[in-house]
């Protein structure tokens, strides 16, 4: 047998695999959009902190402010607190981070049939590395994540988010996609890893529940940091979500962010090869028994 | 290598929580032959098989496959082997097609190969026609026959199959052992095959390795397994029986024991048609008439009884059962 078995080995195919089954089936596709697209367009257009200012009658009796000043301070609080006047479009790409989340936490779902299901059992027979099994799954997750983030994205565009790039914008988009890549490393990873012995889906399902709200709630996809109670701000400084969103506000609608963009680019480099590293040597020890 | 596809020493699997599932088992598998290990459900077979395969960790002892150690190099094992599972593998999403091709480059072959390959395989298979058809679209039969082209895309030199015919009608287990003997004569593999079908160890076993509670009874061609529980049985009606003749047929030495049942005489040999010139010449001698004669081989079932204590055909038709019961479940869960 002059067969070659690299690292690699098998990788393509098992991705392959997954995408197939994924894009085969469109109504999949489409129903899990469905989720963050009603975060946008009611939660994203309803929650709109700029009418605080500019709804009809803002006025305090006795005084007669001018419109202008009123619109002038509702600008400037609004910037220092979102780092945009637009909450749409802060809300709209925080909503890229959580559709990676949701597509990424779902990854540990497809072993936990594939072990179900017995092809898992067959595939473990092969000469394929464990290793790859896992990424596979990883990056089948991954492409998933970016392809419904830019769906995503162009919803938000159509409903009226605003770009303002601080660059060219192919540079702005690359960044921002990259942080997402990043992310969606990480959290398919993680999930994967929780699934590697797990042959009920309910567990998976459970955990997905249990975690999807907090990591979303912790993280400033929906508000700054700064709103934040003392508690739970480290807990938003240690989410990946947070920094991913800070690379997206500033690449996309120039947010300032407030970590320099580089470092948190490192955050979710080592985030992702840190759980993919976990994942591929607990696939070795535990995905056979 | 030394004529041996697999040598298991010792093999033994605790499960978590303390069940012993297979028991120190020891066996030689010998290049191109047919072995079949013969025992109910939950003995171990599945067990064995995956221990062998190297999806699951012996807790104890090893085993040699294709002259490579599955706990040591468990890599070089999966590249010799080929593995058809007891439960249905296949990607249900996918086609049968693209589900042979999936293997195909999971064990490396290239393209245009795996191609023709595969397309030989369906066609040997008789799924030629419904190759590009989802997976969930096919009959039981139907996928028990793509996941026996599966497992064999990588032309493997030893082909494991964990109860190949489970829960199929009696037309497309046969179809199912046509292939395997075919295949077993044209790649020249060493098949090792688990089954609770006596008929089926009987038939096609080269040899057969009784396992139960998790231990091998005893290892032999069917013949030989036979032979031990009693050898034939020739059944007599003669014009009557004086004891006189009876202690002449006693007294033959190929003789093992003789019983008077219903009218008829029952005698136990260890070779039949060797034994009944002898026997009939006995009985002329004695001025007996023997108005009828039948010989008869013990059956696999009645070997299996005298090794286990209890019949595997009781137990066959519930297993069946549970098995559809669970495959029906699983689908509905999908």
């Amino acid at each position: 047998m002059s067969e070659n078995y690299g690292m690699l080995h098998g990788l393509w195919a098992l991705t392959n695999r997954e995408l197939k089954k994924w894009y085969k089936e469109p109504v999949i596709l489409l129903l899990s959009l469905v989720q963050p697209i009603l975060w946008i367009a009611i939660f994203g257009k309803a929650m709109n902190f700029a009418k605080l200012f500019t709804g009809a009658s803002l006025n305090i009796p006795g005084l007669n402010i001018p419109k202008q000043v009123i619109d002038e301070i509702g600008a400037i609080v609004l910037k220092q607190t979102f780092g945009t006047t637009d909450y749409f479009s802060f809300l709209a790409v925080g909503m890229l981070s959580f559709i990676v989340l949701f597509t990424s936490m779902s990854s540990g779902m497809t072993i936990v049939w594939d072990r179900r299901l017995g092809f898992l059992n067959k595939v473990l027979t092969t000469p394929v590395p464990r290793g790859s099994i896992i990424m596979s799954k990883v990056f089948a997750s991954v492409v998933k994540s970016l392809v419904q983030s830019a769906i995503i994205l162009l919803i938000g565009v159509l409903l009226g988010l605003t770009f303002n790039f601080p660059m060219l914008s192919v540079e702005a988009f690359a960044i921002t996609y990259l942080a997402l890549f990043l992310l969606s490393i990480g959290f398919s990873a993680l999930f994967l890893m929780l699934a590697l012995r797990s042959t009920r889906w309910e567990t998976q399902m459970a955990i997905m529940n249990l975690l999807n709200m907090p990591l979303m709630f912790s993280s400033n996809s929906f508000y700054p940091i700064s709103f934040m109670p003392w508690w739970l701000k480290p807990i938003a400084e240690v989410n990946p979500l947070t920094y991913a969103n800070e690379v997206a506000r500033w690449a996309l609608i120039g947010v300032q962010p407030t970590v320099p963009v580089y470092m948190s680019l490192i955050y979710l480099a080592v985030f992702g090869v840190l759980f993919s590293a976990l994942g591929i040597i607990l696939s070795w020890r535990f995905l056979s028994s | 290598m030394s004529g041996e596809a697999i040598k298991a020493t010792g093999l033994t699997k605790v499960y978590p929580g303390g069940v012993l599932a297979v028991d120190h088992v020891s066996f030689t598998v010998n290049e191109g032959e047919v072995f079949a290990l013969l025992g109910p459900n939950g003995a171990g077979k599945s067990t064995t098989i995956g221990m062998l395969t190297t999806t699951l960790k012996p807790t104890d002892g090893t085993a040699l496959v294709g002259g490579h150690d599955i706990i040591r190099e468990p890599e070089k094992v999966r590249r010799v082997i080929g593995v058809v599972l007891q439960e249905y593998t296949a990607d249900e999403d996918l086609t049968g097609y693209d589900n042979i091709m999936l293997m195909a480059s999971l064990y490396g072959i290239p393209k245009q190969v795996a191609k023709d390959r595969a397309l030989e395989l369906l066609e040997m298979v008789g799924l030629s026609s419904a190759k590009d058809r989802k997976v969930e679209t096919y009959s039981g039969g139907m996928r028990r026959r793509l996941e026996l082209a599966m497992g064999l895309i990588n032309r493997p030199r030893i082909l494991f199959l964990d109860e190949p015919t489970l829960g199929l009608d009696v037309q497309t287990r046969a179809a199912i052992w046509d292939y395997i003997i075919k295949l077993k004569q044209e790649y020249g593999m060493t098949i090792l095959v688990t089954t609770h079908y006596l008929e089926e160890a009987d038939m096609y076993g080269d040899r057969v390795a009784i396992i139960d509670h998790g231990k091998i009874l005893d290892i032999g061609s069917p013949d030989e397994l036979k032979n031990k529980v009693g050898g034939d049985m020739i059944t007599l009606e003669t014009s009557g029986l004086v004891d006189g003749a009876q202690n002449a047929l006693k007294s033959l030495n190929q003789v093992r024991s003789v019983e008077l049942k219903d009218g008829k005489v029952i005698i136990k040999v260890s070779d039949g048609p060797s034994a009944i010139p002898s026997i009939v010449s006995a009985l002329q001698g004695q001025g007996i008439t023997i108005l009828r004669l039948s010989m008869s081989r013990p059956t696999m079932d009645e070997v299996y009884i005298s090794y286990t204590g209890r019949s595997l055909r009781d137990e066959s038709g519930s297993s069946e059962e549970a098995f559809v019961m669970r495959r029906t479940i699983r689908r509905a869960r999908a």
